[in-house]
């Protein structure tokens, strides 16, 4: 067992399920969406990134790629949640949280894909 | 830049994590703990508030208690935020710096620096391994003549000598081992500008790796190796190493030159000279007994060819029976009065001190000179940084190893014809070398000449390679007339033409030249770029064979012919 491969799956999978939680519901529901889980989804997404950081495998790199997409659409929806409050001042409408839930479905997306290249990787592991 | 940069990223994994999650339990706190807002009602932190809060925190600017003033939780809270934050910025901070001062992390950057200055070179460039004596002889001679070279070296004290050192061109170094093949591609091997490659790292074992790797990794690349013992030297030749030098063997083959051919020394000692070096004076050797201290690589060169010149050596050897000193030999030193008297010494002419130590061999010397004050003093210099001491001591010869291999090594680059020259002028007499010696001194100052090689090929001497496909004949006087002035002939010795149909042995300045011949010239430094611009400038040789300055313009061509 390599510890190493066991924290950078564990944190793989946690951003998936993370993001997944807190893209469940209502799309222009703002009760349906935790700002909190946006938070736990892109912290632990980017401990995942930095996690693939100097590893020179070209499954390696794919990995940092896809972790990255997922960081830069989880950034975007908080952004744009931040924007609408404290920017622009206004309640959440539910224009705002469907695109804060959207942009985190993109994310879902590449933290998906990141999961299924694991798999790919432990499957052809050959030790 | 790759490889560093994915170091870098590798190290920085903990640093980045462990100020990712400082700052995500920070912020998550902030968001938690209850406070209150101006009017006195329960209040709490929003995640932009917090994120915002922490951050100038974090980083110590501290702008004070927003929105609201905080409750005692959140003080509480926030003075472990602090501390946190400030410990995993100093850890990230710290790990930063501990790459940058990391031995192995600064030797990757050293390197890919090296090696993409190497991949940028534009012009011919040689590889030298080994930046000592006479790496670094070698090196200020090249750049002296703008000729480029890369050093690759293993004391880090002789590449940081290479960084300070005074140096015309641009010289990369690197420090590391040139045995490595991996250094050896670094260093341009595979690069289409490298002109060749040159060991002397001053162990035979190291030199002898470089000869096999480039011979396997570049064949076409000439191969320059130094080499102290017989069986390397054997082992470099076996697989086609282009030249193998031992400087004992060359000093002894040009040393027995003193004895019957005092001017053939002369011709050797000016044309293979330094980059400004003062002529050397006639020095003849006195025939009779000689006295040899020291039976090592040196001493055996020499003891055979002074016995195959017919000169009676007497052998001091410290150690006789480990070095196979020939019967007859004195045991010790030579640095004590007792064993040179016992060599004969008040009947001897010459005294040749060649043990490896340097002191040793002054001591033997003053002592000798001590005992019979007229007696030829031979001494082999090791250390060049010992030249001031050599110097004071009034030597008749000094034997330096670095000089002796930079030099030979300066020949076969800058005038590849000069080994064919000394070869043809070792079977010449002490007449012709008279001769010789008297014309290079008409030419000369008191520095020592340059030699150099022409080509007559329609890229190294468009001029003239013109006018012979039209038919014109060229004289060898013609290129060595100064376009100046046409009765006057610049101050230079053509030592020889080589051709296919022979080679011709200081030819005569009538001698017609031909397509594809090499000339080595001799002369002042000044006269290469008169010559050059002669073999370039169509005009001034016509002008120079005919005595009319032609228009170079076409209409003004046309209207003097009309």
């Amino acid at each position: 067992m390599n510890l190493e491969k066991v924290l950078f799956a564990f944190f793989s999978i946690l951003a998936l399920t993370l993001n997944y939680g807190f893209f469940i519901g209502e799309m222009d529901d703002p009760t349906h969406h935790n700002a909190y889980e946006l938070f736990a989804a892109l912290i632990v997404s980017l401990i995942a990134t930095i996690m693939k950081f100097g590893d020179r495998a070209h499954i390696g790199a794919l990995l940092l790629a896809t972790s990255l997409v997922a960081d830069l659409q989880l950034i975007a929806a908080a952004l744009v949640w931040g924007l609408t409050v404290y920017g622009a001042q206004t309640e959440l409408s539910p224009e705002a949280i469907s695109s804060v839930v959207s942009l985190s479905g993109g994310a879902l997306l590449a933290n998906l894909t990141s999961v299924i290249l694991l798999v790919v990787e432990t499957v052809t592991y050959r030790r | 830049m790759q490889p560093v940069f994915y170091l870098l990223l590798q190290r920085m994994r903990l640093p980045l994590i462990v100020l990712i999650v400082v700052y995500a339990v920070s912020i998550v706190g902030m968001t938690l703990i209850p406070g209150v807002d101006d009017q006195g009602k329960p209040w709490r932190m929003d995640f932009f508030h917090a994120i915002y809060f922490v951050s100038f925190l974090g980083t110590t600017i501290g702008f004070g208690e927003i929105p609201y003033p905080f409750t005692d939780a959140q003080r509480l809270w926030t003075t472990g935020v602090i501390y946190a934050a400030v410990v995993a910025w100093l850890y990230a901070i710290g790990t930063i710096l501990a790459i940058i001062q990391d031995q192995g992390f600064r030797r990757v950057l050293t390197f890919s620096s090296f090696s993409r200055h190497v991949r940028r070179m534009q012009d011919p460039f040689y590889i030298i391994c080994g930046y000592g004596d006479a790496g670094s002889l070698l090196v200020r001679e090249l750049t002296e003549r703008h000729i480029q070279c890369v050093v690759v070296e293993k004391d880090p004290e002789r590449i940081l000598g290479l960084k300070v050192a005074d140096l015309l061109e641009d010289v990369h170094g690197l420090c590391d081992d040139a045995a490595d093949s991996g250094v050896l591609i670094a260093a341009g091997l595979r690069h289409r500008c490298c002109r060749g490659i040159i060991g002397l790292t001053g162990n035979d074992h190291d030199n002898l790796t470089i000869a096999i790797t480039s011979k396997l990794l570049a064949p076409q690349l000439p191969v320059i190796c130094q080499s102290d013992t017989g069986d390397t030297a054997a082992n470099m030749d076996s697989f086609g190493t282009d030249y193998i030098i031992d400087p004992f063997d060359i000093f002894a083959s040009r040393f027995a030159l003193l004895f019957h051919l005092p001017s053939m020394y002369l011709v050797y000692e000016w044309i293979t000279a330094v980059h400004h070096a003062p002529l050397s004076d006639f020095k003849a050797a006195p025939e009779g007994n000689w006295i040899l201290c020291g039976f090592g690589r040196f001493g055996r060169a020499v003891q055979e060819r002074m016995a195959a010149e017919g000169v009676e050596t007497v052998v001091i050897e410290a150690e006789p029976e480990r070095t196979g000193a020939p019967p007859g030999t004195i045991a010790g030193r030579g640095t004590e009065a007792r064993t040179l008297l016992e060599a004969g010494i008040d009947q001897a002419a010459g005294i040749i001190a060649g043990t490896d130590n340097d002191t040793n061999n002054l001591s033997i010397v003053v002592t000798a000179r001590d005992l019979k004050p007229d007696l030829f003093a031979v001494v082999r210099q090791n250390q060049q940084r010992m030249n001031p001491v050599f110097e004071a001591a009034g030597l008749d010869l000094v034997m330096q190893p670095a000089t002796l291999v930079a030099r030979y090594i300066l020949g076969l680059i800058v005038a590849p014809l000069l080994e064919d020259f000394l070869r043809l002028a070792r079977q010449q007499d002490e007449s012709w070398a008279n001769l010789l010696v008297s014309r290079v001194a008409g030419v000369v100052e008191d520095l020592s000449p340059q030699t150099w090689d022409v080509e007559i090929s329609p890229e190294s001497a468009p001029a003239v390679h013109d006018a012979l496909s039209r038919g014109r004949e060229v004289l060898l006087e013609h290129i060595c007339t100064r376009a100046s002035n046409r009765d006057e002939r610049l101050p230079l010795v053509p030592l020889l033409i080589k051709r296919d149909r022979g080679d011709l042995l200081l030819p005569e300045m009538e001698e017609p030249l031909r397509e594809g011949d090499q000339i080595l010239l001799c002369g002042h430094e000044r006269t290469t770029r008169l010559v050059q611009h002669t073999l370039y400038d169509a005009a001034t040789l016509e002008y120079i064979q005919t005595g009319i300055d032609r228009p170079t313009g076409t209409i003004w061509r046309w209207l003097t012919h009309a």
